[in-house]
């Protein structure tokens, strides 16, 4: 049982990470109808972009923790959010109305010149960073000597994914720009008619997603303590799986597949293998779609004929 | 009316979710005739063929169809494509299918798939080309040309679907569903958006193909002159139910149906009174 | 990296110096700040396991300065041109040409392709490099099957690859068959998984069915990591038999080709054995695929990505029209896969990873999709660009992700943009892609 309740906590914490970079995947999806395959690696940036001014903050002679944290969260923010735009303005928007497989390779293009620009730029070697956030709880100490341990970091992750997902639910539902995104995503031609500006639509689009990437991407770092060029690729494609598991272009969906995913993935490599823990969630993804072809919460397709 | 009926359809019905779309619907339409089915825009006629069809399951009642042989099939249990290969019910769509980025001759040739699968062995003694294989190709091709010819493409043969003309597309259309060699042919608004002079075509076309294939056809149609014209039988639906039934000219003078027209489009309502005059 | 649209629209705005420059400011402050952290400064794994980090604003400005420089070139080339335009990049005259050009090329190309031996015989690198070209014709042929003829989006395709190599790799390394007995079986092997995936799936549409792909890709990929007793694990497998001309090896020993020949053994005559391998099976592959293309199942599978709905309406099954598309990209996929393995004489996880079916997907779609001859074009630029870069590795997959995005804006629907008709009645002319569907499957 305690076994039990710790992968529980573990996994929601994976969840919530899979969760963060899930919603930008169904964001874009949402509204432009592509798979923004360079998003992995947009949350490896913020990951690097993270440790880089955490380094910088360090030297500069800052020592609040707390503050240093501040800082690092809204700087990879803000230079991840201008990566994701930037991507959007030369890869995909030039692509916009054209035929559909074009977009989707020149994001592939994308995420291998991201990989690649890091490891050319930061080297291939993994970054270690040393804990920044210590110390934790223990929930119940077990009979075997098992204890159920909840640690700060963990907490962070959790509260931090809350408050983060809490905010950009009052931005889709109650802004003048959420308005504009849901108008988009149902009919692009009738808002633009209707005074939407949708280039302009889009471009925050990509700019939350990518800074809702870096938040994952920085938490990332806070909990395992590393980072690394590649990163991007296995988060990233997990999190779509997630995205797609909730059904692709549903928020809520969104996150329910990223904690489905982190839950899945923390008790396969509990309870059987750690190795088969990224199949366990491909199969899975592949059973449910079977069933529910557009996954937990996606809308049903309706033929029209 | 207790002629000899290929299609039944029996009270049938059709939900989604709330909306009630075809309501105890029965009429029957009668073998080598016309059968023209009217009524105002969102009366329920596309989802009757969609369910004829195969495209949706009914959520209630019997669909039969009546071969020349006796054999008699129940379409509401078959699905998607085996309507059209064993049932031998063939459609157009209200909006045009085509297969935009294949020839016209090219469309014609899918039509036979059936057919040239046996033919070509399951690919087999196609790969192999295999004489008996061509020369059931040269006679598909054969069957696409008389086609061509008869809905007056033959020239546009080599032309894409897709860059022809919307008149020309919706005749191909026909030409296409014909080739599937059907008992029933389910055309729904063919004469949406065509001319006078196209519109008239459109009629001999129809009537030929009853008169020289023997085709049944079920017709969905707005335009009030071609009703009129060809069909043999009208089943007037509004709102989901038939509200009228019987020749052009009964359904024509009939109260409900011009209120039932009235209701729902003023423009459409004079034209059925200015075609009985 | 100039933060512009190529949209013609845009070339309308005003043109002035001032605007030339406000622009390349701009592109030049976004560069500063996506650059700031990442370039401006530089993390390394310190010796006693700590991170140390040092600056490198020499670097920072210089690209900063690059980006301003460059995007007042691009703007200046721009307004000299006019807008950029698909049709005025490429001239209506340049393009009948081309096409005309186009039906000598494919025989050109291919008389070339069957002289590579005769006239590189003394260049290892260019036969090994023709090898490795030809290898990916053959595998953009066979993806091209699903993806350009029945519009089905397959992202998992190097499965099918990993399975063929695997196949004969394990069959002949355990049981000592031949590579002419393993290669039918390792492309029934890959159709068999082909099928197995594709029955369950194959009713998922468009962007689920690409994630599905990929996902199967990454399984296939993660087991043989994983199962170790089976497949090696990461080591892989080596000592894989290299291919006999029919029973006669081609090594130095006495009943060796050159041997039995009294000719003086050289290593290039397996180079060359191999080469014209793989060419054959890729020419099979083509005319396999262009036979198909002619009877009813080719037809279907196009008509299937024109448009799913008219052919249930037709008649056609598409469950089992699909299953064949994808059953037979994947047979030819595992055919590509034995020739890996016997030329390799290693294989591991690494060669089968998803950036080897984003790279075949690629060449299928710059090729323009469903076209044969665009599809061996684009391996040939695409891989063979690829080695111009062989100096600096490093930066190889960066030139690469960048050739792949420019090229996709340039021609979106790849450089074969049009489609030849399966059958005609008067006269043979090519359809627009412009009016070709792409599926949605
Ligand atoms: N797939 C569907 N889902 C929900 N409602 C549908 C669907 N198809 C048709 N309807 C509804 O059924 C009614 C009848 O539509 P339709 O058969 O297209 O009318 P008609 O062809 O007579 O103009 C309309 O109210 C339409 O909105
Ligand atoms: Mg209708």
């Amino acid at each position: 049982m305690d076994y039990f309740a710790q992968q529980l906590i573990n996994g929601l914490v994976l969840g919530s990470i899979y969760g963060l970079i899930a919603i930008g995947y169904t964001m874009v999806y949402g509204i432009v109808g592509m798979i923004n395959f360079a998003h992995g690696d947009i949350f490896m940036i913020g990951g690097f972009i993270a440790l880089i001014s955490f380094l910088v903050l360090v030297s500069l002679g800052l020592t609040a923790i707390p503050l240093i944290l501040l800082i690092v969260l809204l700087v990879s923010m803000a230079i991840t959010a201008l990566y994701g735009w930037t991507i959007e303005r030369i890869a995909y928007r030039p692509l916009r109305h054209s035929f559909r497989l074009a977009p989707m390779l020149s994001a592939i293009g994308m995420s291998f010149v991201l990989t690649n620009f890091s490891q050319v730029s930061q080297g291939a070697r993994v970054k270690p960073v040393p804990p920044i956030i210590t110390g934790g709880y223990t929930l119940h100490e077990g009979s075997q000597g098992f204890a159920v341990q909840l640690s700060n970091i963990q907490i962070m992750v959790v509260l931090a994914t809350i408050v983060v997902l809490a905010l950009f639910t009052w931005l889709v539902s109650r802004t003048r720009l959420g308005r504009d995104m849901r108008a988009c995503e149902q009919d692009q031609t009738m808002a633009a008619l209707l005074g939407v500006d949708v280039d302009r639509t889009i471009s925050m689009t990509f700019v939350i997603g990518a800074a809702l990437a870096a938040v994952a991407g920085m938490m990332y770092l806070l909990y395992y303590g590393l980072v690394d060029f590649f990163m991007g690729f296995v988060a990233g494609i997990k999190a779509f799986t997630a995205a797609v598991l909730g059904g692709i272009g549903s928020l809520p969906g969104a996150m329910l597949g990223g904690l489905a995913i982190g839950l899945i993935e923390t008790f396969w490599s509990a309870y059987f293998s750690v190795e088969y823990k990224d199949v366990a969630a491909f199969s899975i993804l592949i059973v449910v779609l079977i069933f529910m072809p557009t996954g937990l919460l996606g809308r049903p397709e309706v033929e029209k004929v | 009316m207790s002629g000899d009926h290929i299609l039944t359809v029996d009270r049938l019905m059709m939900r989604f979710g709330g909306i009630v779309a075809v309501n105890e619907l029965s009429f029957a339409a009668e073998r080598r005739k016309i059968t023209a089915l009217i009524g105002p825009n969102g009366a329920g006629k596309t989802t009757v063929f969609n369910c004829i069809t195969g495209f949706y399951r009914p959520s209630g009642g019997a669909i039969r169809l009546a071969h020349d042989d006796g054999r008699t099939i129940q379409l509401e249990r078959l699905n998607d494509f085996r309507i059209s290969k064993q049932a031998k019910v063939a459609r157009t769509f209200q909006n045009i299918r085509l297969f935009p980025g294949m020839t016209a001759l090219e469309n014609l040739m899918v039509a036979q798939h059936n057919a040239l699968m046996r033919a070509s062995g399951l690919t087999v003694l196609g790969l192999l080309g295999l004489p008996s294989w061509r020369e059931a190709e040269r006679r598909a091709i054969d069957l696409a040309r008389a086609w061509l010819d008869r809905v007056g493409l033959l020239d546009r043969a080599d032309d894409a679907a897709g860059n022809l003309p919307y008149g020309d597309q919706r005749r191909l259309e026909i030409a296409r569903a014909m080739c599937t060699e059907p008992a029933l042919l389910c055309l729904d608004e063919p004469a949406a958006g065509l001319n006078a002079r196209e519109s008239g075509g459109l009629n001999e076309l129809l009537l030929s193909i009853r008169n020289e294939q023997g085709t049944s056809i079920l017709l969905i149609e707005h335009d009030m002159s071609v009703v009129m014209e060809i069909s043999d039988h009208v089943v007037v639906m509004d709102y989901g139910v038939k509200i009228a039934e019987g020749t052009p000219q009964a359904v024509r003078d009939d109260p409900k149906v011009i209120a039932a027209y009235l209701g729902a489009d003023e423009e459409e309502a004079i034209a059925v009174m200015e075609s009985g005059t | 990296m100039s933060a512009t649209s190529a949209r013609p629209s845009h070339a309308a705005q005003p043109s002035g110096g001032a605007f030339i420059l406000k622009k390349a400011l701009i592109s030049a402050l976004v560069a500063l700040v996506l650059f700031s952290l990442m370039i401006g400064v530089r993390t390394e794994a310190g010796p006693q396991g700590g991170l140390i980090y040092w600056t490198r604003f020499g670097d920072l400005a210089a690209l900063v300065a690059t980006v301003f420089g460059g995007s007042i070139i691009v703007e200046l080339l721009r307004q000299w041109w006019g807008p950029i335009d698909k049709d005025s990049l490429v001239p209506k005259p340049v393009q009948s040409a081309m096409s005309f050009a186009g039906r000598w090329l494919a025989p050109a190309l291919l008389v070339f392709a069957f002289l590579v031996p005769v006239i590189f015989y003394d260049q290892r690198y260019i036969l090994d490099l023709s090898i490795l070209v030809l290898t990916y014709v053959m595998l953009g042929w066979g993806l091209n099957v699903v993806v350009g003829l029945a519009g089905l989006l397959d992202l998992g395709y190097v499965a099918f690859y990993a399975v063929g190599a695997y196949s004969y790799a394990l069959l002949a390394t355990n049981f000592g068959l031949s590579f002419w007995v393993c290669l039918p079986l390792a492309g029934i092997l890959a159709a068999f998984w082909g099928v197995l995936l594709g029955f369950p799936v194959l009713r998922l549409r468009g962007d689920y069915l690409a994630i599905v792909t990929l996902a199967f890709g990454e399984i296939i990929r993660l087991v043989i990591i994983n199962w170790q007793s089976l497949t090696g694990g990461p080591n892989g497998v080596s000592g894989i038999p290299r291919p006999t001309m029919f029973g006669i090896p081609l090594d130095n020993s006495d009943s060796g080709l050159a041997a039995r020949l009294g000719i003086e053994f050289s290593p290039t005559h397996r180079l060359v054995f191999l080469f014209y391998l793989i060419l054959a099976m890729a020419l099979l592959t083509n005319w396999v695929t262009i036979r198909l293309r002619r009877l009813p199942i080719g037809r279907a599978w196009e008509a299937l990505r024109e448009d799913e709905v008219a052919c249930r309406a037709l008649g056609i099954n598409t469950t089992t029209t699909k299953l064949t598309a994808f059953a037979t990209g994947a047979m030819f996929g595992g055919f590509a896969g034995a020739f890996f393995a016997t030329r390799q004489g290693f294989i591991s996880p690494e060669s089968f990873t998803f950036q080897e079916s984003a790279l075949v997907l690629a060449i299928v779609v710059l090729g323009g999709m469903g076209s044969q001859l665009g599809v061996a074009l684009s391996a040939l630029t695409m891989i063979g660009g690829f080695e111009l870069f062989r100096g600096f590795d490093q930066y190889r997959m960066l030139v690469f992700g960048i050739a792949m995005v420019l090229l996709m804006i340039w021609r979106p629907r790849g450089l074969i943009g049009h489609r030849a008709p399966t059958v005609f009645l008067e006269r043979n002319q090519a359809i627009s892609s412009d009016l070709v569907k792409e599926g949605h499957g």
